[in-house]
């Protein structure tokens, strides 16, 4: 049965209620979508002058993580496939702008738009792996998937020492990146423009994301993902689905990557080791499998989460023996049941759990009842 | 061709240990259809308790005993607190409990035995015994070769006569009629977590001294060969879990010993790549069920 | 309202709530006290380091950092340095590169601190390089043999203090052509510039054919049997290995399975018997004859008086934690931090303390010199060879320092110092 149901989120609010199936109704949520987005740049924009230069840092990882997640709930979440690679697409869209930067600036190329084309070339380079790792997928079902993916995630440190002429082994390649643009004033703090560039891609990509989701495209995959043979029987071509869904998911890790590299300005294979694969799959579960919010939610957690932890356990004065034995581990043991306590009384994760509340409100205020 | 012998035996000896910890995974994926990917960090506990038990006193024996023991009750004890509260219906849920679980046991070992490795003690001599001029098994492998054996032959004789061993069979594969004929479904579940955390907790004792020691992540790795294995037998067939694993363990030792240890993950992925794409479901998949 | 948009309000609403909790909390990174320094009040000197506290590389390392903290209370304790008490942060990255970006940039942009001490790793401290020059953070110590930390024209704030890996090899190799003339050499290395640099120098000595069989490892791969197998079969009667200490101890006992007993050569980082005799257990005399290097003072040395000065911090400011080769280690990071800071001077700002660094000249437990100038930002350039015997490893003829380049392996002799009578270095 989980053969084919790899990953149902259990409490979806039913996914096409919205616009017809007709095309001409598609221009509309295009529009809604950039509204939204429109709204989301401006909100960031105010917000990037008002937090300090760590923060801003921290909301611009979440950026680049929520191109990731956002790229495997389609993929899991909304086709039923599942990915225990993707901090493997993620190291290939890294790779690729450390690649391209590195040629762009050798050959003189400097200025913003460069950096665009990089991260453009990375997202082709993770569809390029992701359309291989895909057409390979798409024969496989449930912990079979897992197997092949997880393999694919440990080959990356290893492609990269023994290709060391060109990865440079385990110390990784550094990503030049332009200062912010001189326009700007001679004291625009970099963490800042960090966070535009990465918040701009990452909205774009969302926005392509929402729609495609909304799209004819979207209602296959998830009628892939509910019954496969109902699928079949419908006339969809169920494998051609799951390879273009593993494309778009490889694409937005692909760009989730390289704006990690950017960020970081610089790449090595620890960063994107199976561990990270397995965070995002526990990001994007927890924080709620059926929607884009809820990619968002597990961005926000990858974040915050060992930050927060940190802060806490900062908080206890021990002694120096006990100290040494909780640092660190104590953030993990937190961590960990955090996992488990959310999996066990939120099995929709954050979204799911925001969603129940919602309707809990909506059912309280009189005369709102939805249709 | 003395280097091919050697070769060949060391990858079997690892292999060995990679099918049990695999038996172990298979275990649990027939019971329950859960892929127990804190199997691993389990394992690792118990080995702990065998070191403390060990220690305390002086003798291997009761640790290795201790070890099984913990690792039957440390199974029903994560099926009996954590697992059985957990919503089935998406099987993302239960692998992301494990992946919880598998944080919070390395961060409690790590507390309670410090992030350092130690020592773990090995029963027998590992030296190799040579025959013909030829470094072949060494007693130590040999004792693994056999308790695997044991495993092995001892798990095929419970599943298939003893009437326990049925009613987990049954349990597993069509739990409603198994209900309605008396089992008592929620305890063969917890009855198969155990044996299969205490076929893990084996594998860990055996495969820990081979390693760089004791240590809270001392079976990751071994955890990705092992499921690796799994899969290519087929998660659903134990005498596949076997065969896997020696599979993964001659490869690993082939291609270090040929092409160099940094190439042995290209090779499992190679590995998984051509088994599953002629047999979607392992070399031993069962006939599907339903295909369309 | 169409599901579309109540999903992207969500979104909207999601980014802002975000948003305002983390303005709120943002507000506790405000500069701390008085003037343009960052992390120095006349009262305090924060500090931040990056170290794996847990995971997989964490094993030993884990006790470097606390060891500095308690060297640094036990300055604190008897008044700081220019009335200034120090404030160790220590960030765990679990030796996950991406870790190091998010926490070094949390100690620099939030907690304001002054440097950042001795960061561990390669890969790691590597990808902050830039963020800390471009935030001119001074960055001291780094713990790492690699060469990457030698850069003053691109990294004029970047320091190291291990000796590097070249230097350590063509030392060990000296001891090969000096002592074991005519053996078989050969040579297994980690597959990264630790195994690199380490054989760049041994054939720098030996001669670029002197290697008869050449192996790597990962240290994802913890089968060892195929590599030492073949130096067996090649007739190895030296092995120089460039290893962490698991995988010392997984050669040592894998050859000891193999019937195979070639004399060993270990770098500094992988020599440390206490560690390694732990991990073997009761297989530890194996460990009899191993020759190492270092260049700190033995932990087990109970006559020297750095030993004695920093058993005595250990006890009271680490809670008599187990003294090891690491304890040392940290404790001496913390004595020349502190050296560095006297020398400084009151008026402590991060052009002085940098200044202070490259003015060089400073002596402490070290066996070798510290080669710090204007020009040479690498750490110890030097090491003494040691050998375990009857179970005790211990040093054994003179000091050695060279280059990582062709430059020959010279004798040091100048004669080792003594710790000051309340351990706390004073502006000299």
């Amino acid at each position: 049965m989980s053969a084919t149901r790899a990953a149902a989120p259990p409490r979806t609010p039913a996914p096409d209620a919205g616009p017809g199936p007709a095309g001409g109704r598609r221009v509309p949520t295009l529009l809604r979508h950039l509204a939204v987005a429109a709204v989301a740049a401006l909100l960031l924009t105010a917000v990037s002058y008002g937090l300090d230069p760590f923060r801003n840092f921290q909301l611009a990882t979440v950026a680049a993580y929520l191109c990731a997640t956002a790229g495997l709930t389609v993929l899991t979440g909304l086709n039923g496939q599942l990915s225990l690679g993707h901090g493997a697409l993620m190291a290939t869209g890294a790779y690729t702008v450390a690649f391209c930067q590195t040629a762009f600036l050798d050959a003189g190329l400097t200025g913003g738009w460069w950096l665009a084309l990089s991260l453009a070339a990375a997202v082709l380079a993770a569809l390029a792996v992701g359309a291989v790792v895909g057409v390979a997928a798409a024969r496989l079902r449930g912990p079979y998937l897992a197997g092949v993916t997880l393999a694919v995630a440990v080959v990356v440190p290893a492609l990269t020492v023994t290709f060391d002429g060109v990865f440079n082994g385990e110390q990784g390649l550094s990503v030049p990146v332009e200062p912010p643009p001189a326009g700007l004033g001679p004291y625009f703090p970099y963490e800042r423009w960090q966070l535009w560039v990465a918040a701009a891609a990452t909205l774009l990509a969302l926005v392509l994301l929402a729609n495609l989701v909304r799209s004819r495209y979207g209602r296959t995959f998830r009628a892939v993902r509910d019954d496969e043979v109902a699928a079949r029987l419908a006339g969809i071509h169920v494998a051609r689905t799951q390879v273009l869904a593993f494309v778009v998911s490889a694409a937005g890790a692909g760009l989730g990557g390289a704006l990690l590299a950017v960020l970081a300005q610089s790449v090595s294979p620890g960063a994107f080791s199976l561990t990270l694969s397995l965070f995002l799959l526990m990001a994007v579960v927890i924080g709620g499998l059926g929607s884009l919010a809820g990619a968002l939610w597990g961005a926000v957690l990858l974040v915050v989460l060992p930050d927060l932890t940190h802060t806490l356990t900062e908080q206890f004065t021990l002694s120096p023996a006990v100290a040494q034995r909780m640092e660190g581990n104590l953030p993990l043991a937190i961590f960990g049941v955090t996992l488990i306590v959310v999996m066990i009384a939120a099995p929709g994760g954050v979204q799911g759990l925001l969603a129940r509340l919602g309707r809990a409100l909506a059912a309280r205020l009189p005369g709102r009842r939805r249709s | 061709m003395d280097r091919f012998v050697f070769l060949t035996l060391d990858g079997l000896s690892r292999g060995a240990v990679y099918a049990a910890f695999a038996l172990a995974l298979v275990l649990i994926w027939r019971a329950a259809r859960i892929v127990n990917f804190a199997q691993g960090a389990m394992a690792v506990a118990t080995a702990y308790v065998a070191y403390s038990v060990s220690a305390a006193t002086g003798s291997y024996w009761l640790g290795f005993l201790a070890a099984l023991a913990a690792g039957l009750l440390l199974g029903a004890a994560v099926d009996l607190a954590v697992m059985r509260f957990v919503d089935h219906r998406s099987p993302l849920n239960p692998v992301i409990v494990a992946l919880g679980l598998v944080l919070l046991i390395q961060a409690v070992l790590g507390m309670v035995y410090g992030n350092e490795f130690l020592p773990a003690e090995a029963p027998f001599s590992r030296s190799a015994l040579t025959v013909a001029g030829v470094a072949v098994l060494s007693p130590y492998d040999l004792f693994a070769f056999a308790a695997v054996g044991v495993v092995v032959v001892g798990l095929a004789w419970i599943f298939t006569r003893t009437a326990v061993g049925l009613r987990m069979r049954a349990a597993a594969f069509a739990p409603e009629v198994s209900r309605l004929l008396g089992v008592n479904v929620g305890g063969m579940l917890t009855l198969g977590w155990a044996l299969a955390s205490g076929v893990g907790a084996l594998a860990g004792m055996l495969v820990i001294p081979t390693e760089l020691g004791l240590h809270p992540h001392a079976m990751d790795l071994v955890f990705v060969s092992a499921f690796t294995a799994a899969v290519v037998g087929g998660l659903d067939s134990p005498p596949g879990a076997v065969v896997g694993g020696l599979a993964v363990g001659l490869l690993l030792s082939y291609v270090s010993g040929y092409a160099g240890s940094d190439l042995t993950p290209l090779a499992v992925l190679v590995l998984l790549l051509a088994v599953l794409l002629v047999r979607p479901g392992g070399l031993f998949a069962p006939v599907a069920a339903r295909r369309v | 309202m169409p599901p579309s948009t109540r999903r992207g309000l969500a979104i909207a609403t999601a980014i802002a709530l975000l948003a305002t909790s983390a303005a709120c909390s943002g507000d506790d990174g405000g500069s701390p006290g008085r003037g343009p320094v960052p992390g120095v009040t006349d009262t305090e000197i924060v500090v931040g380091t990056h170290m794996p506290l847990t995971g997989p590389a964490s094993a030993g390392y884990s006790k470097i950092a606390p060891a500095t903290k308690a060297y640094f209370d036990y300055v604190n304790a008897n008044g700081g340095v220019h009335g200034r008490k120090i404030t160790y942060k220590i960030m765990d990255d679990g030796y996950n590169p991406a870790n190091t970006q998010q926490v070094v940039r949390q100690l620099v942009l939030q907690d304001k601190v002054f440097a950042v001490l001795n960061g561990l790793g390669t890969p790691t401290h590597t990808g902050v390089l830039d963020f800390l020059k471009s935030n001119r953070v001074p960055d001291l110590f780094v713990a790492s043999g690699s060469r990457s930390w030698d850069q003053p024209d691109k990294y004029p704030g970047t320091f190291g203090f291990n000796p590097d890996y070249t230097v350590e090899g063509k030392i060990l190799a000296n001891h090969v052509k000096t002592a074991l003339p005519g053996k078989k050499v050969c040579f297994l290395g980690q597959d990264d510039d630790f195994g690199r640099d380490s054989l760049a120098g041994v054939e720098q000595v030996l001669g670029a054919g002197a290697v008869v069989a050449k192996q790597t490892y990962v240290t994802s791969n913890t089968n060892v049997a195929p590599q030492i197998g073949a130096f067996k079969a090649a007739g190895c009667e030296v092995v120089v290995l460039a290893t962490v200490p698991g995988f010392t101890a997984l050669a040592v006992g894998t050859a000891a399975r193999l019937g195979f007993k070639p004399q060993w050569l270990v770098s500094n980082v992988g020599a440390d018997h206490p560690t390694l005799a732990k991990q073997l257990g009761e297989a530890a005399p194996l460990l009899e004859g191993m020759i190492g290097v270092n260049y700190l003072p033995m932990q087990n040395d109970t006559a020297n008086p750095w030993i004695q000065l920093f058993t005595k911090v250990n006890k009271e400011h680490n809670g008599d934690a187990p003294f090891d080769g690491n304890t040392v280690y940290g404790m001496a990071v913390g004595y020349l931090f502190v050296q560095v800071l006297q020398a400084a001077g009151k008026d402590l700002t991060r052009e002085s303390v940098l200044a202070a660094v490259s003015r060089g000249g400073y002596q402490g437990p070290g066996l070798a010199p510290l080669r710090f100038s204007e020009t040479d930002h690498s750490g110890y350039g030097g090491e003494r060879l040691t050998r375990v015997s009857g179970g005790v490893q211990a040093y054994f003829g003179p000091a050695y320092e060279t280059d990582e380049g062709d430059g020959p392996v010279r004798e040091y002799t100048a004669a080792p110092v003594t710790p000051p009578a309340n351990g706390i270095p004073t502006a000299s």
